[in-house]
Order: structure tokens, then C-alpha cells, then sequence
């Protein structure tokens, strides 16, 4: 949950500041600003790894003595670290693939954020649309035997209505009655995560013959076809179509034009006679359906039943991907990549340099952290030009 | 001038102090490292290694097993259910010789693992293949036999006639710790001809008090603080760190209240609180991982279950610590006796959530 808070301080750039003249493209410039965020973040995790590290604690306890051994204990320590991070994620066809496996269910949940945003909603509520989906599409996958394709498609579109429902109950209510998405999709994830405790216990959904919550495995039929040996399914390939589908709704489509005037300005938008209220709906069934989606690649994607745990940190985590993709459907798939890589790398990195696992979770803190406060990377990295509306999209999400 | 003068002391004095900072140790043998070809693997559940209840415990038998026997030791924390099947995948690569996996969540990702690698051999604890598989060793506890006595000796504690307890989530490892507890207490009431009550749980209902996951020690102290207004002075939390908050009730109580922890000896886990425990239903995980590990080491693994009951030792009450002098001498005698008839059948714990043998 602390991705929140982190998320808040999105400082808007002063008006008035001179902007240093750049020629630079905007993108470009978003680009080194990110690139520069991680940069630094590695350098943070870094200095974690020296200070966490047995071999450098040892080499400073004889610091006078030998100081170089300090050095290069630190030096093999945070090499060692990052080598097998790297190679984790990246090394090969079947990290590479793990990579792609973690990435799917955070560039559609990143996606629901970030269709969200550009509306002038903050969507915190993408787990509890994941977890509907989830529980429908999993219903569907286990309890229905049906032939293979028609079963699969049963099954997504499912997942998707679940989600669909799950978010536009909130645009619903904001488009009705005023209530602030923020507090009703917080309140609504609460709901997901208990009604799902609560139908775990049913007959319907535990599994025979087992006592702790745990769904049976959704039938073959309904399972997304995996590429090869490997852990990576048909659902990636969704999460891609799904981007290249709100990059078209929001960019080519006249809803999409509507969805982002009422983001950026909701009053101008009324006054010009577009429906405030409808954009809201649309967005988040949209967005929910987007996560709804996110739920499906979770259990039929992966051979995960439906448990407590199903949604793991997904939904939250597609807000700070949302950010950091800057809430475009480009960005977000670069960052849920991104995301997905370290999630795999780090679980490589603990295994050999038995790194803890929260590293990666702190790299990625860290990475949002700077990305949302660009002055801060500016002033460290002083050659980065001015960038133009930096964090507006971020920021905007609280003035819905 | 001055300024420069107490500068050069400070940074001379520094210099010193770093100097006189040993020197470099010389390389040292490590002991032991008759095996160290030999991997012993784990894989956590989402709680973490470092969760102060199963899978810390699991862990210690872990590296119990690496000392003793100098094997090397890997391990794999799951963030996720999402991870397991990666963290089970990644320890088959790293050529593990045995994997041990802490809790019912890996069931699947083991049973998965296992059947594709005959020749590694799996431990789980808490759970069991829903069929038997050749390689998958199935670690259990009977936690109902020592919570029995836990019960019994809460009963005899008590001087209000009400004790209490309440779980974490609603499942068997769980509640086989209060239905033990609560027919404790019933034969207490049946041998003396007294009424003590039991609440926050009802062992015919199967129905009680639960804090809804094992993280929110609030929500432990909330329900601990329920308990204690209707009349419960000693309290039996079954909910890993979120009980941490029962015991924080009990020790606000000034004595009034007393409580008894589980998993481990809390007066070791958690000694802060070593002033309100009567006692702890220690479940022997470590002792029942390392025996595992150590019979791969030997060449004498087998996939029969492993049970922890009272008479192998995988659960028994721990030591009473402070309470030593103030329980009666015939109450601890009375403990022993309960003991000795569990073992011997003389007294049958009937919970339906124990353990069998296959």
C-alpha cells in the first residue's frame, strides 16, 4: 500500500520557471528521466547490498588494516547481486520468459490504472476488479466442461464482466452520487478480499478432499495455451492487444477523446456539453474489465487455483506501474516489462547471492519515487532538460 | 588556528582507532564440510523465513540440519502464491538433493515438482499429497495432544471459570490447537466436577473467534480484550504474530490475565512477554525438517508421514519458566498423567482434524 503515498507528493512543475531550451521530443526526455530514475535506484539498492552483505561486515571490522579488501568485497558483493538479477531476468529463453510471465498481469492491471488516470480517476481499486475477475473466470474454468477453445473464451469473457461489474459499480456511483473513487474502490477491495475468503469456504468452491482455502485447478479446456517448456501463455499476448486497444480508445475514438477532456479539465468538459458522468462509467468498466483480464491470467494462465493469495500484490502494483509508464499504454506495458523482469530476476538473485527478496521490491519504490519527483532527478542529474507538464497526468488523478 | 589544531587530533585519534581495529583474521576451516556437494533446499510460503512462527521454525531445522551434518544450504522466499512454482522450478535447476517446502500454500507447486523429478527428494509440512507420492515426505503434527494438557492446565489456572482462546484463519492447522484446547478443558471439568467454560471456541459447532489472517496484531488484541470482558483470564491466541497482540491484552491485565502462546516456546520467541505465559504447545517443525533432511544425508529417506504426537516428541508443552513455583505440584503430576494416557490410548483426543497415519 505504500506505493499510495508515494504516489501523492507528485509535485506540478511551477509555471513561471524559464524552460532550459532542449529540442528534444517530450517522450525523450520522459525516457531519460526514467532511465535516470533507475540508475539511481540501483545505486540506492546497491549501497543496501553493501551494507546487508557478511563478507564486506567482516572486511570493515579489519577496515585500517586492509581497506581495499572492504572495497573489494563491496565491489564482488553488488556485482555478484546485479549480475544474477540480470541474468535471472534476462539470461536466456527461459528467464526471458519468466520475465514475460510476471509482466502479464501487471501491464493489464497497469493498464486499467492508467486508462483510469487519463479519465481523471485514481483507480486504487484494480485488486479488488482482479480478484472479480478472478473468481468468475475460475468459476467458470472449473465448474463448467466444455470444449477446448469455447471453454477458454467462456472463461475470459467472464473474468472480464467480473471486473467490468467490480469497477463500474465505482463510476457508477461517482458519475450518481459524488462518492470519490478513491475511497469507494479502497472500501471495494476490502469486499473482493472477504467475499473470497468467504466463498473459499463453500462447497462450491473448495476444492474435494482438501480442508485449508484452495479452489480446484480450472480444466484444461480453459487453460491459455503455454508457449513451449515454458511458463508464458496466450495471456501475454492479450495484455499486448489490450494495449494497442486503449492506445485506439483513447487516442482514435471519440469516447477515448471525450474520456481524456474529462480528465483534463471534467468542468470545461460539461460546459462543452459532453456527459461528465458517462465518461466516468465508461472508464472504469473499462478499467475494470482491463483487471478483470489481469485476473484471468492469473488463474488460467499460470496453474494457480483460486486461493486468499491469488491476487498476490498485483493490483497494487500496477498503480506504481501506472506511474511509471506515465499513464500512456506504451509506457505501461515498458514499465509492467520492466516490473516483470526484476520480480524474476530477484527471485534468481536470492537463490544464488541469497539477496532477500525485498530488494527488488525496494528498487522499485525507489525507481517510482524519483520518476514522480522529476525536480529531484534533475537537480542530481543536472544535464536532464526541462521536462514539459512532467506529472501533470499524475497529479490529475486527485483533482477528479 | 585552533579550529585546525582540534581537527588534526580528531582525524589522528580516528586514524588510530582505525588502525588499532584488528587485523586481518587469517583464513579459517570451516568444520563439518564432510557434505558439502550436498544441497539442502527450502522454499517459504508468502509469510516470509523471518515470520517468528512456522516458517522461521521450519528454517531453524534447516540450518540445524546444514551444521550439523555440513551440508550447503539454499533457500527461496516466496513475496506470492505467485512465486512458488518459479522458487520450486529454480531449486530443481540448482540441483537440490532435498526441498523441503513450509506450508499447505506449496502443496500443488511440490506435488508438481516432485512427480517431474523422481530422483529429488520433497518434504512439506503441514499438508500431504491428497495420494501419496514416492518422493514427497508429509510432515504432520498432532498439536491436539499437547493442546489437550495446554486446556487441562488452563482450566486448572483458572479462577474466574472461564478461559478463552481464538485463531488466526478458520483451518485445520489451526483449529486442531483449539479443539484440543477445549476437550482439554472438558475433561478437566469431568475429572475435578467443575465448570469451566470455554469461549471463542465451540469444538461441536466447529465455530469460534478468528482474526482473519496471521499479520494484524490489533486485531489479535482486539479479540484477546473481547475474551477478557467476558470473563476469560487465561487466553489461548492460535494466530501466529497477530496473537502477539492476545499476549499485549494479557500482560496489560497486571496479572489478572494470563495466557498460553503456541508453535514455540514463547518465552524464547517472544520474551517480553515471558511474564503472562503459563506455558507454550512447542510443534517440533524444526526437529521434524531436520530428521528429514538428515535421512536423505543418511541414505534412509522415506515417504511414510511424519507424525509429531506427544510420545516422539514432534509436540509437547514447553517448560512453565515463571509460572515454575505457581502451579501446584499435583497439577503438573495430573499433566504427566494426561501425558502418559494420551500415549497409552487411555485417553482419546477426538478432534477431527488430526493428522492420520496413511
Amino acid at each position: 500500500m505504500s506505493t499510495e503515498t508515494e504516489a501523492a507528493p507528485a509535485p506540478v512543475p511551477p509555471a513561471k520557471e524559464p524552460e532550459r531550451r532542449s529540442g528534444l521530443p517530450s517522450w525523450a526526455v520522459q525516457g531519460l528521466v526514467s532511465l535516470s530514475a533507475i540508475v539511481l535506484a540501483l545505486l540506492v539498492g546497491a549501497i543496501l547490498i553493501i551494507v546487508g552483505d557478511e563478507q564486506v561486515q567482516k572486511a570493515v571490522g579489519y577496515f585500517g588494516a586492509a581497506p581495499m579488501d572492504t572495497v573489494s568485497a563491496a565491489l564482488s558483493a553488488v556485482g555478484e547481486a546485479y549480475k544474477s538479477l540480470a541474468v535471472g531476468a534476462l539470461g536466456g529463453w527461459t528467464p526471458i520468459s519468466e520475465s514475460l510471465t510476471q509482466a502479464t498481469p501487471l501491464i493489464c492491471g497497469g493498464l486499467a490504472v492508467s486508462l483510469a488516470f487519463r479519465t481523471g480517476l485514481f483507480n486504487i481499486g484494480a485488486q479488488g476488479q482482479l480478484i472479480a475477475g478472478a473468481i468468475l473466470a475460475s468459476y467458470v474454468g472449473f465448474a463448467w466442461h466444455l470444449p477446448p477453445v469455447l471453454h477458454l473464451v467462456l472463461a475470459i469473457v467472464a473474468g472480464l464482466v467480473g471486473g467490468a461489474i467490480w469497477g463500474g459499480v465505482v463510476g457508477l456511483l461517482k458519475a450518481r452520487t459524488g462518492a470519490h473513487e478513491v475511497i469507494v474502490t479502497i472500501m471495494l477491495n476490502y469486499v473482493a478480499i472477504y467475499l473470497l475468503a468467504w466463498l473459499l469456504t463453500t462447497k462450491t468452491f473448495q476444492r474435494p478432499g482438501r480442508t485449508d482455502p484452495i479452489s480446484p485447478i480450472v480444466d484444461n479446456n480453459a487453460q491459455y495455451p503455454k508457449f513451449g517448456d515454458t511458463r508464458l501463455h496466450l495471456g501475454f499476448v492479450l495484455a499486448l492487444v489490450a494495449a494497442v486497444f486503449v492506445w485506439w480508445l483513447l487516442n482514435r475514438s471519440t469516447i477515448g477523446f471525450e474520456l481524456r477532456a474529462v480528465g483534463a479539465n471534467a468542468d470545461a468538459s460539461r460546459t462543452a456539453g459532453m456527459s461528465v458522468g458517462r465518461a466516468y462509467v465508461i472508464a472504469m468498466v473499462v478499467a475494470g474489465a482491463l483487471a478483470g483480464l489481469a485476473g484471468t491470467q492469473q488463474v488460467l494462465g499460470t496453474d494457480l487455483p483460486l486461493t486468499d493469495g491469488v491476487a498476490a500484490s498485483v493490483g497494487f502494483d500496477a498503480i506504481t506501474v501506472a506511474l511509471l509508464g506515465r499513464g500512456t499504454p506504451l509506457g505501461t506495458v515498458l514499465a509492467g516489462l520492466l516490473f516483470g523482469a526484476l520480480n524474476a530476476g530477484g527471485l534468481q538473485m536470492q537463490l544464488i547471492t541469497q539477496t532477500p527478496l525485498t530488494l527488488t521490491t525496494v528498487l522499485q519504490a525507489v525507481i517510482v519515487l524519483f520518476v514522480a519527483a522529476p525536480a529531484l532527478v534533475r537537480s542530481i542529474f543536472r544535464f536532464l532538460p526541462k521536462e514539459r507538464g512532467a506529472g501533470a497526468v499524475l497529479a490529475k488523478g486527485w483533482n477528479g | 588556528m585552533k579550529k585546525y589544531v582540534r581537527g588534526t587530533a580528531i582525524v589522528g585519534v580516528l586514524t588510530l582507532a582505525v588502525a588499532a581495529c584488528g587485523s586481518k583474521p587469517t583464513e579459517e576451516n570451516a568444520g563439518g564440510s564432510a557434505n558439502k556437494d550436498f544441497k539442502a533446499c527450502m522454499v517459504s510460503d508468502s509469510g516470509g523465513f523471518d515470520d517468528k512462527s512456522f516458517n522461521q521454525t521450519s528454517y531453524k531445522g534447516l540450518q540445524d540440519a546444514v551444521k550439523e551434518k555440513g551440508l550447503t544450504e539454499v533457500k527461496a522466499e516466496s513475496k506470492s502464491d505467485n512465486d512458488y512454482p518459479t522458487n520450486m522450478t529454480a531449486m530443481v535447476s540448482a540441483k537440490c538433493n532435498i526441498i523441503v517446502s513450509v506450508g499447505f500454500k506449496l502443496e500443488d507447486a511440490t506435488d508438481k515438482a516432485a512427480q517431474a523429478n523422481p530422483s529429488i527428494k520433497f518434504a512439506i509440512v503441514d499438508s500431504a499429497p491428497a495420494k501419496p507420492i514416492e518422493n514427497v515426505k508429509p510432515l504432520a503434527f498432532n498439536t491436539a495432544q499437547s493442546s489437550f494438557q495446554a486446556g487441562y492446565l488452563a482450566a486448572a489456572m483458572s479462577k474466574s471459570g472461564k478461559v478463552g482462546t481464538f485463531g488466526g484463519l478458520k483451518i485445520p492447522t489451526v483449529t486442531i490447537f483449539m479443539d484440543g484446547f477445549a476437550e482439554g478443558v472438558r475433561y478437566y471439568n469431568t475429572q475435578k466436577s467443575k465448570n469451566v467454560q470455554v469461549l471463542g471456541w465451540d469444538d461441536a459447532k466447529q465455530a469460534g473467534l478468528f482474526t482473519g489472517d496471521f499479520e494484524d496484531k490489533a486485531k489479535g488484541q482486539n479479540n484477546a480484550q473481547n475474551l477478557i470482558t467476558q470473563g476469560a483470564d487465561v487466553i489461548f491466541p492460535v494466530a501466529g504474530p497477530s496473537g502477539l497482540g492476545g499476549l499485549q491484552a494479557a500482560k496489560a491485565s497486571n496479572g489478572k490475565v494470563n495466557a498460553i502462546w503456541v508453535d514455540t516456546d514463547g518465552c524464547e520467541s517472544a520474551a517480553e512477554y515471558c511474564s503472562v505465559l503459563l506455558t507454550s504447545v512447542a510443534k517440533g517443525m524444526d526437529v521434524a525438517v531436520k530428521d528429514a533432511i538428515v535421512s536423505v544425508v543418511d541414505n534412509k529417506f522415506d515417504n511414510t508421514q511424519f507424525i509429531g504426537t506427544l510420545e516422539n516428541g514432534g509436540t509437547k508443552l514447553a517448560p512453565f519458566h515463571e509460572f515454575d513455583s505457581k502451579i501446584p505440584a499435583d497439577v503438573k503430576s495430573e499433566l504427566d498423567q494426561i501425558k502418559t494416557d494420551i500415549i497409552s490410548g487411555k485417553i482419546t483426543v477426538q478432534s477431527k482434524v488430526q493428522p492420520k497415519a496413511s
